[in-house]
Formats: C-alpha cells, sequence, structure tokens
C-alpha cells in the first residue's frame, strides 16, 4: 500500500473504531485512535504473517500488551484477514468471540492482556526461544505510556538489553494521557528515550502518526545488531476527533448517538 | 532414607533434559537451592537465570510456553507465588499456558531463615486459579514421578517443594496420577488425609495410635487439585471422620478443599491440622513442627481428642 492508501486506510479503521465501541457501548477509543498508524504499518506492510493460517511459525509476532486497546487490534486483525468483519460487531457481547481485553482464542491474538506490563517480559521469551530454535521471526510488542509505570516492563527492559535481542522491538503509544490525566502529571516518564538508553537499548523517536516516520524505525529496528529496539511513538489520544484528543475522559468510555455521528462527520471531513 | 524433594526435583529436571530438548529451565538467581542448577550445568542454552526479578521469571517463562517449550520455572515458594501471582494468574492460568511453577522452600520446615521464607499460604493461592494443577509430593520418590508426570501433562501445574529432607515412604513402583490419592495404611476410627511432609507424621502417628487401639487410615493427598473426590467420599463413609494434615495454614489449603467436597457430597465431622492463622520464625524444623502442632505426638493428641469428640 503506498501512503496515500494507508492515510485513507486509517480513517476506514478509525470509524471501525468507533462503530464497535458506540455499538458495545462499552470499551477504549483513547489509546485505540491513538495506535491505528503503528498498527497498520505493521499489518499492511512490515509483519509476516498469514491470517489463512495464524500459527505459521514463521510469522512475526506481535503482542498487544496494553490489552484494553482491542478496538484497533480487532479492526485492523479483521482487515488482515483474522476473521469476518461480522465478528465486531459482538465485541464485549456475551457469548461472542471478541473479548473486552485481548484474548487468546481470538484467530491472530498471541497473548491475552488485560493486566498492563506483561507484554514486554512474554516478548523477551519469545524472543529468546526464536533464538533457541534458530527461528527468524521478530516480536513486537506495543504497550501504552501509562503502562511503563509497571515496575515489571523494566524487568523485561533489563532482560532483553542483558540478552541482546536485536529480535525484539517494543513500540511505545507514548499519548501522553492515561486514565486519570496527563502522564507528565501522575508519573512522568521523562526523559524516556535516556532511560531506555542506559538500558542498552536502540532507541528512536517518530511521529507515530506519520506513517513514513513508523516505516523508517521499523527498517531501522530490522538491521540493528545486538541490541533490541524501542520506537517510542509520539502519539495524540484520542487522534482523529477533536472532542475526543488529550481528553482522559475518553480513555474507556463509549460515545453516545451525538458524539458518535459527529466523530464519523469529522473523519469523512478529514479524507480530503 | 531421606531426601529432600527439592533434589529430587533437580536430578529429575536434569534427567528429563536429556530425553526431550523441549524442556527448558528458568530460575530467578536461586537455582543452587532450588537444584535446577543440575539443569544449568548440562544445558545452558536451554537454561535462564532472569536475575532477581520474578514478575520476569514468569512473563519469560510464558513466552517460551507460547513458543512450543515445556518451562520449569523454579524459586523459593515465598517469591514464586505471591510477587508475580499477577502473572501466574494472567499468563499461566487465563491464557492456559503450558508452564510448570516449581515452588521449593514452603512449610516452617524451612527453618533458621524465618517466617518471611516459610511459605505457608501457597495452597490456597494457587488452587484458587482457574486451569491450575497443584501438587505436593510425600517424598522424593514422588517428586520424581511428578516432575516427570507434568512434563507430559499440557496447562500450568504448581509443584510444591520443599528444603527439608523427608522420609521416603512411597513406592517407586507405582504410578503417579494427577487427581489421584492413595492409602497407604488401612484402617477405619479415622482417616488421616496428609499431603507433603504430613504424610510421613500421620503414618508415625496412625502407628502410636494403634498402640492405643485406634485404628487410623493414612492417605496421601499429593494431587490437592484435582483432588480425589471418590477416595474422600468412601474415606468419608468407611471411617466416619476425616482429619487433614498439611504444612500450611488452616485457611484455605488441603483441608479446605477436602472440606468443600465432603461438604457437598458426604458430610462428616472434619478436623483441619495446620498452622492456625500464624507466620513461621527462625528455628531447627523439628522445633518448629513442635511448636505449631505438626509433629506426631501432637497430631496423635488431636486425633484422640477428635475421635472421642
Amino acid at each position: 500500500m503506498d501512503i496515500k492508501e494507508l492515510q485513507r486506510k486509517s480513517v476506514e479503521i478509525r470509524k471501525d473504531i468507533l462503530k464497535v465501541i458506540y455499538e458495545a457501548q462499552s470499551g477504549h477509543p483513547g489509546g485505540s485512535l491513538s495506535a491505528v498508524e503503528i498498527l497498520l504499518a505493521l499489518y499492511k506492510e512490515r509483519m509476516k504473517y498469514d491470517p489463512k493460517n495464524p500459527k505459521w511459525e514463521e510469522r512475526d509476532r506481535f503482542i498487544m500488551s496494553k490489552g484494553h486497546a482491542t478496538p484497533v487490534l480487532y479492526t485492523v486483525l479483521s482487515d488482515a484477514g483474522f476473521f469476518p468483519k461480522e465478528e465486531l460487531s459482538g465485541f464485549r457481547k456475551f457469548g461472542k468471540m471478541l473479548q473486552g481485553h485481548a484474548y487468546r482464542n481470538i484467530p491472530g491474538v498471541e497473548l491475552s492482556t488485560g493486566s498492563l506490563g506483561m507484554g514486554l517480559s512474554v516478548g523477551v521469551g519469545m524472543a529468546l526461544a526464536s533464538n533457541l530454535k534458530k527461528s527468524s521471526y521478530n516480536v513486537f510488542v506495543l504497550m501504552g505510556d501509562g503502562e511503563i509505570q509497571e515496575g515489571s516492563v523494566w524487568e523485561a527492559a533489563m532482560s532483553a538489553g542483558h540478552h541482546k535481542l536485536s529480535n525484539l522491538c517494543a513500540i511505545i503509544d507514548y499519548n501522553k494521557v492515561q486514565e486519570n490525566g496527563f502522564v507528565n502529571e501522575i508519573k512522568n516518564l521523562e526523559p524516556l528515550g535516556e532511560r531506555w538508553k542506559s538500558f542498552n537499548w536502540n532507541v528512536i523517536e517518530i511521529d507515530g502518526h506519520d506513517f513514513d516516520d513508523i516505516f523508517r524505525a521499523l527498517d531501522d529496528f530490522m538491521v540493528e545488531k545486538g541490541r533490541p529496539t524501542v520506537i517510542i511513538a509520539n502519539t495524540v489520544k484520542g487522534k482523529g476527533i477533536d472532542f475526543m484528543e488529550y481528553d482522559n475522559n475518553w480513555h474507556g468510555k463509549a460515545p453516545n448517538t451525538d458524539q458518535y455521528l459527529e466523530a464519523l462527520l469529522q473523519l469523512d471531513n478529514s479524507k480530503d | 532414607m531421606e531426601k529432600a524433594t527439592r533434589d529430587a526435583f533437580g536430578e529429575t529436571l536434569l534427567e528429563l533434559g536429556k530425553k526431550n530438548n523441549k524442556i527448558v529451565a528458568l530460575s530467578a538467581d536461586l537455582q543452587d537451592s532450588t537444584k535446577a542448577i543440575l539443569f544449568q550445568k548440562e544445558f545452558s542454552d536451554r537454561f535462564v537465570n532472569v536475575g532477581i526479578a520474578e514478575q520476569d521469571l514468569v512473563g519469560i517463562g510464558a513466552g517460551y510456553a507460547l513458543e512450543g517449550f515445556i518451562p520449569y520455572v523454579s524459586s523459593f515458594a515465598s517469591f514464586l507465588t505471591t510477587r508475580p501471582f499477577d502473572m501466574i494468574r494472567m499468563l499461566a492460568c487465563y491464557n492456559n499456558l503450558n508452564i510448570k511453577i516449581v515452588a521449593t522452600h514452603t512449610g516452617v520446615t524451612v527453618g533458621e531463615d524465618g517466617g518471611s521464607a516459610q511459605m505457608l499460604e501457597d495452597i490456597a493461592i494457587m488452587r484458587a486459579l482457574p486451569n491450575m494443577v497443584v501438587l505436593c509430593p510425600a517424598d522424593a520418590v514422588e517428586t520424581k514421578k511428578m516432575v516427570e508426570k507434568i512434563a507430559n501433562y499440557n496447562g500450568p501445574v504448581y509443584l510444591r517443594l520443599a528444603r527439608a529432607k523427608y522420609p521416603v515412604i512411597t513406592d517407586p513402583e507405582k504410578t503417579f496420577e494427577i487427581g489421584k490419592g492413595e492409602i497407604l495404611r488401612e484402617g477405619n476410627d479415622v482417616t488421616l488425609v496428609g499431603t507433603g511432609l504430613m504424610v510421613s507424621k500421620a503414618l508415625e502417628a496412625a502407628e502410636v495410635l494403634a498402640s492405643d487401639g485406634i485404628e487410623a487410615r493414612v492417605v496421601n493427598m499429593s494431587s490437592i487439585k484435582p483432588i480425589d473426590r471418590d477416595l474422600l467420599i468412601k474415606c468419608a463413609k468407611e471411617t466416619g471422620k476425616i482429619m487433614t494434615l498439611e504444612e500450611h495454614q488452616v485457611i484455605g489449603g488441603l483441608g479446605g478443599a477436602v472440606c468443600e467436597v465432603l461438604s457437598a457430597e458426604y458430610p462428616v465431622p472434619v478436623k483441619i491440622i495446620g498452622v492456625e492463622n500464624r507466620f513461621g520464625q527462625s528455628g531447627k524444623a523439628d522445633e518448629l513442627l513442635e511448636e505449631y502442632k505438626l509433629d506426631s505426638k501432637s497430631i496423635v493428641e488431636k486425633a484422640k481428642a477428635f475421635i472421642r469428640g
């Protein structure tokens, strides 16, 4: 896909995200809308996978460590062909496949998550296992910015640096907002890049809504040898909907009908 | 003969490693004490010392499990069960991964290290988790069978081991089955259902009780979850009273598991012997067993009172 097509696709995905949350009247829009370009860059261009054979041994692994961002994960997985789009209407509903937080029984979902701070350790284990198997797959772990306040993330960061896991790529969706306010006011992460550097990581800071930037970072990761890579993706929580942007109240809330229609209108207008 | 269950774990893990290259072992820098070091020396490429980081330990183990390996994750019970409990719940159990959590240093018999190191709550918290299997061997012989058996069982397992040397009381020729208990001594006046070291103590107590004309049946309930319901109901029917014994809090352990079955299926009086809502402390293993009334003399007294009552 060229950049123009990807940009069009990102509008489509944002509309789907709002639709599944609106229909469920439950879910997390803010941190889903911030991660759209990251997931599309991975699933449309850079990751190896086979939606008809989700457990294909050679596939690249993607762990959604911020397990509440299922609206973006499920819409992108469905778009990638892992399951029919009709399943999206069952999001968060009783007896349906698409559980509220990431769930491993869903085709394409590698790990059930929902308690923050666990994905990176699992990614370290998968990367070590890849080395032991002499496989060539890469492991991507998407984390929230608030999530890395969890101490377990830094245990994993230390392990990855120690074992020089160049097949492991952490991506931080740095949207600056967590459930109860701004990250830098609740518990500041800065100097974020310096912190990861001091754990022996290759640190790349980008605009997480700019496809060129994301591809440049992913390509840098692919050629990096001898250390893991972290992509600090500067993003906007609630990206694309003016009344949701940077507003922590939209971390985990569904829009009402008026808000939903207004959001769709804004996304349609952004296409031009 | 006496032998620590942790020693049997280390030796058996090494043997398993020779037969199955899917076995990996992970430690949070206690492999010298858990005896996983025997595996490390032979198979350094399949061993990871994650450092003093139990959350990372379980997380990395989960990564190996997802990639088709069979990780044996070991540490002291007091660090391995509570610090990474969220990881055990979410990764091992909610994800239903093929990960073996091997906890050594349970019970007051840890001894001199004192209360912080004497894990007494692990059965309660581990058996509450859906998908988790909870096993606690009576001796080194049974430990060997369990370490082998769980490699061929696909799912999360908690294996409860100890530092102390236990008398060897089980038959190496008998096979171990998950979910099965075993009658080690016949009797019809009461059944002593023990787990871990307390099975030996129950056998010792039964010998003393016999000299006083009380025939106590002794059951080794090494599979705490799933538990042998049929055997418990049979013993309740045939002996009328059940006394449970564990080197663990009376709250939520083997005794609780037994009561959950019997209260629903065949209610009989049950007396739970364990640590009564206290932490451990420093001392020699035998001194502590006496202090916490887990020695055979205390068991005899309690059994007599229970039968009379």
